[in-house]
């Protein structure tokens, strides 16, 4: 069945928009508990490894309504970071030893205070990802100048294009974005971005588009260099294969177009203990558009806070010690995390 | 409703092996080692095979091989080439016999 949608589940009052429902609905497909599969792997209660990458989303805002969006993520999402919020994670940057800071929404160029947020990490000497879906560096003049701005920042940039063709690409993430995406990277390269010899680094994210499993990402890499440099003169460093998890908008997907008890099966029977000893929620943590503090990404759109002595985090009174010491949460969403060759922010993970 | 093909059944695949382990181990250990990475990428060599799916007409192999190759990275561009592929081959086995036909024709002919 074709899932038509323009607008995010939380305005269309969809009961995915609900995390109790999703937990709800992945708990009772009745497959083996994730926990189960940790124990046999030696690693359960789940712990974090030294803290490296603070991830911080800055806002559900975005520009587009992808099909498959984890963050439920649209131009009718209103929420997002405020400054203050942005100045309490400045804060808590530095009570940390992280080398990474990851900054993702949403569109988080979109956030007023992006700019301003961007200045004031850079300035901490850190490394700076930016997850850039690039048509928002097209959909308005006053973000046309966002590769310089990147650059001047020396911002590793991670954009998503899901295949090297308007047809897969389009039908995951919207009429016409291809098209628009090949504009932005060719105004990224021109800024230098995945340019040899500039060391301003281009990464793609490439995921399914549907109700399958990610390519193996090297050969993958590879097609997508050969064929957007053919056809476009496209250059880019490396390519990041990224599994769907089965939340969000792409669990409504998988719901509505009966892959979902298929799909979960799938990924359970393709766990993969090395990819969940080096699932990302190790050494990442995330911030939420309000402050709340997560394992990871999808865990906050799950509304799974961390939390310690039974009190929610919040990265205005972060405790590093606590945070250390914590047991990730886990439920069956993770064995999208630990399918095959894994899969993180930042692609494979075996 | 019954029918001779049942999708649940591909699952089971690897339950031949209950009747016959020995020739049952081979074959799979064969059949894995065929569609490994070689002389032709695993890429090439599951458009192979869903070529051949088609031109056995053996829906459990569509099945199996159309969700191959997307996770090979294969499109539907790609996977309607090999499908023609297959079309092909079929198309021109049976006209290549046309020859056959014409030698007899000619023979019997005046
Ligand atoms: S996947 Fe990214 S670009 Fe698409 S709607 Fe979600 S946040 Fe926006
Ligand atoms: S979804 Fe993935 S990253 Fe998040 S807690 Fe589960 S395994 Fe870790």
């Amino acid at each position: 069945m074709e899932v038509l949608t323009h607008k995010s589940l939380a305005a269309q009052g969809h009961e995915f928009s609900e995390a109790d429902r999703q937990l709800q609905l992945l708990r009772d497909v009745g497959l083996t508990p994730f926990q189960e599969n940790l124990k046999n792997s030696n690693l359960f209660p789940f712990r974090p490894v030294d803290l490296d990458i603070f991830q911080i989303n800055v806002g559900k805002m975005c520009n587009q309504v992808c099909k498959h969006c984890h963050v439920d993520a649209g131009p009718d999402r209103k929420e997002i970071m405020t400054r203050e919020t942005m100045q309490q994670c400045l804060d808590a940057i530095d009570k940390t030893n992280c080398s990474t800071v990851d900054l993702t929404g949403g569109a988080p160029e979109m956030n007023p205070d992006f700019r301003w947020f961007v200045e004031q990490v850079s300035a901490k000497g850190k490394k700076i990802i930016v997850r850039c879906n690039l048509t928002i560096i097209v959909a308005n003049k006053k973000y046309n100048d966002l590769p310089e701005f990147f650059r001047k920042h020396n911002i590793e940039v991670v954009s998503s294009l899901p295949y090297f063709s308007a047809g897969k690409t389009d039908a995951q993430r919207g009429d016409g974005v291809f098209e628009r995406s090949i504009k932005a990277l060719m105004m990224l390269n021109k800024a230098g971005y995945g340019m040899e010899g500039t060391g301003l680094t281009l990464n793609l994210v490439y995921n399914p588009s549907g109700a399958f499993l990610p390519p193996e990402q090297s050969a993958l890499e590879a097609d997508f260099k050969r064929r957007l440099k053919q056809r476009y003169n496209i250059e880019f460093n490396a390519l990041f294969a990224i599994t769907n998890l089965p939340i969000s908008r792409y669990l409504e997907y998988l719901v509505a177009s009966d892959n979902y008890a298929d799909y979960m099966e799938k990924l359970v029977s393709a766990y993969n203990p090395v990819a969940a000893k080096n699932a990302m929620c190790r050494n990442t943590i995330s911030i939420g558009w309000d402050g709340y503090v997560y394992d990871c990404d999808f865990n906050q759109m799950l509304d799974l806070k961390v939390s310690v002595k039974q009190e929610n985090q919040h990265v205005a009174d972060l405790d590093m010690n606590a945070l250390q010491e914590r047991v990730i949460s886990v439920h069956q969403h993770c064995y999208g995390c630990t399918a095959g060759a894994g899969s993180s922010c930042g692609g494979t993970t075996v | 409703m019954k029918t001779y093909y049942d999708p649940e059944d591909l699952k089971k695949f690897g339950k031949i092996s209950d009747f016959q382990p020995e020739l049952g181990k081979k074959f799979f250990d064969y059949y894995g080692s065929v569609f490994e990475e070689g002389a032709l990428t695993a890429r090439e060599k599951s458009l192979i095979a869903l070529a051949v799916a088609h031109a056995i007409q053996c829906p459990y192999c569509i099945d199996a091989y159309t969700v191959d190759t997307m996770e090979k990275g294969c499109d539907e561009e790609q996977l309607m080439e090999a499908v023609h592929v297959a079309g092909a081959i079929r198309g021109g086995a049976s006209l290549v016999h046309g020859v056959q036909m014409m030698n007899k024709y000619k023979d019997l002919s005046m």
